[in-house]
């Protein structure tokens, strides 16, 4: 065991992940691990590789060396919509849901799996329908007609019909208004009360400090620094090196 | 403008009629082969040049089953669930290793697929036609014609496949799945929706389209190993007028075209009216690029 205080095994383990697209070389040995239920902030400038190492995890891209670990059993090549089965979530930066799909269909696509039975699909929809009602006064609208923010609310409602045990979420707040930020804010804590574990990226730096138990902060493809979330706050010299505020 | 209203005139409205009909039933055959066309290429992005083939054999097995059993309509579910199921098996070994490789790949295995599926049936079946006799000898009067019930049922039946596979698409699980991964293939595997089989079954589902088609058609003409050629040729035009990968687009295109083929066999010979088609063809390539029946272009 590393760096986590922890005894129990990780629910998400990446072990020394290098990662290439093409010719370029995006992650150069990155390691973390997030415990069951724990909230995750995943810090650095744009282009050091968060976004990419949650598409290590997702199986979106495969590593060229090193393995991600889910509930201590290798993950590596397996393809994505196994991982989706096994209990990862993903919410990519740009959201992606399916704009000419219904609020209702593309929350289906998490839904129809084996193993729901019809309480289970009507206690889901109804737990992410109490979180965000416009997503149920909007049901059977596309997709595609939502705002920026209702969009990222469908994104992270999709991805809890899967029940995952981690999330991946990727700057969920960008191009928010401050409500929507707030809000976003809220639902992060409901899925950490949850016991959802949550890998977080994101930009907005002292929402990521509030939210999270423990932050790693990245630079050129690997982690630099590593420690809890309440250590630090926007003014440390961490920040400052790494992330230039 | 008097000498064109003349003209018009000068059309007898009998033979108008006839030739909507006849160009509404043969465009809903088109449509039921062109569906599965567009849907391969929306979702895969392949261009399948055996899809001729796949209505050929279809054929070809309703000849079989309908000589063994006499039913025409065992003929017509059976053959397209065998072609189905074949083609399913046909994407598993030779579609599904190419994914992601570049799309060239992926136009010649489906031409050698259609290369060898042609010569499997010439040295199968041999070059005289076969025919799968009419299942409804009855017909009506139609001005001077006597107009076969059967082609009516055409028309209707394939009308109701495709509604079918409207509701499909529209309700069930898969048809879920299939439009979300047409959309985002990407998010589609990240919600757990194995896409790989949903390529299988899309190209099963399109097989079978083709081969019920085949069977439909066949007690009109006969069968033989080069069927498929001229419809997989129209059935092109369709998809690409229609806009590619768009299912509505394409059904519309079929009855556009075969209309068009239609009134113009009204002064050509049938075998020149298809001249029309490659017009409409070119016109559309030239100025709607993205399909005659799509709103906007995205």
């Amino acid at each position: 065991m590393s760096v986590s205080a922890d005894s129990t095994e990780p629910l998400v383990r990446v072990d020394d992940v290098h990662t290439y697209y093409g010719k370029s070389h995006i992650l150069h040995g990155v390691s973390l691990t997030v415990q069951p239920g724990e909230v995750v902030g995943l810090l650095g400038r744009n282009g050091v590789g968060k976004s990419t190492t949650l598409k290590t995890i997702m199986g979106l891209v495969n590593p060229s060396h090193g393995t991600v670990l889910l509930d201590g059993n290798a993950i590596t090549g397996l393809p994505p919509h196994r991982l989706a089965r096994l209990g990862i979530g993903y919410v990519p930066e740009d959201r992606r849901i399916f704009r000419l799909l219904t609020v209702m269909e593309n929350l289906r696509t998490g839904l129809d799996r084996g193993g729901v039975n019809e309480d289970r699909r009507r206690a889901l929809l109804e737990k992410v329908f109490t979180y965000f009602p416009v997503l149920a006064e909007r049901r059977s609208q596309a997709g595609g007609t939502l705002s920026g923010g209702e969009q990222q609310m469908l994104a992270i409602a999709r991805a809890m019909m899967l029940e995952p045990k981690i999330i991946l979420l990727d700057e969920p707040t960008e191009g928010l208004m401050p409500r929507m930020v707030s809000q976003i804010r809220r639902i992060i804590e409901v899925l950490h009360n949850d016991g959802v574990a949550i890998l977080l990226v994101e930009q907005n730096v002292p929402l990521t400090l509030e939210a999270s138990q423990r932050v790693y902060v990245m630079e050129k493809g690997s982690v630099r620094h590593h420690c809890a979330a309440s250590e630090i706050d926007v003014h440390h010299p961490v920040i400052k090196q790494y992330l230039g505020l | 403008m008097g000498a064109i209203a003349n003209f018009l005139h000068a059309i007898p409205l009998e033979l108008i009629i006839i030739q909507t009909i006849n160009g509404v039933v043969t465009g809903m055959i088109l449509a039921l082969i062109a569906s599965g066309l567009t849907l391969i290429f929306g979702i895969m992005d392949v261009v399948n040049f055996a899809h001729g083939e796949l209505f050929m054999l279809g054929a070809y097995v309703g000849v079989v089953i309908v000589a063994v059993t006499g039913s025409f309509w065992l003929g017509l579910i059976a053959s397209a669930l065998i072609v189905g199921i074949f083609g399913a098996a046909l994407q598993i070994v030779t579609l599904r290793p190419l994914i992601g490789r570049d799309p060239l790949n992926t136009i010649l295995a489906t031409f050698g697929i259609s290369l060898v599926l042609q010569n499997y049936a010439l040295w199968q079946f041999g070059p005289v036609s076969r025919k799968i006799p009419d299942p409804m000898s009855s017909s009506f009067t139609l001005f001077y014609l006597q107009y076969p019930w059967y082609r009516i049922v055409i028309a209707l039946l394939s009308a109701a496949i495709i509604g079918g596979f409207y509701l499909f698409l529209k309700y069930s699980k898969f048809g879920v799945w299939i439009r979300a991964t047409a959309q985002d293939r990407v998010m589609a595997q990240a919600m757990g929706i194995p896409v790989p089989l949903v390529y299988t079954g899309v190209f099963a589902i399109g097989s079978a389209m083709a081969a019920a088609s085949g069977v439909l058609f066949a007690p009109t003409t006969g069968v033989d190993h080069s069927m498929g050629l001229d419809w997989v040729l129209k059935a092109f035009i369709v998809v690409v007028v229609g806009g590619m990968g768009n299912l509505g687009g394409s059904i519309l295109a079929a009855i556009f075209i075969s209309l068009l083929e239609s009134y113009a066999a009204i002064w050509l010979d049938p075998s020149q009216a298809v001249i029309v088609s490659f017009v409409a063809l070119i016109l559309t390539l030239l100025f709607r690029p993205t399909g005659l029946f799509v709103a906007t272009p995205k």
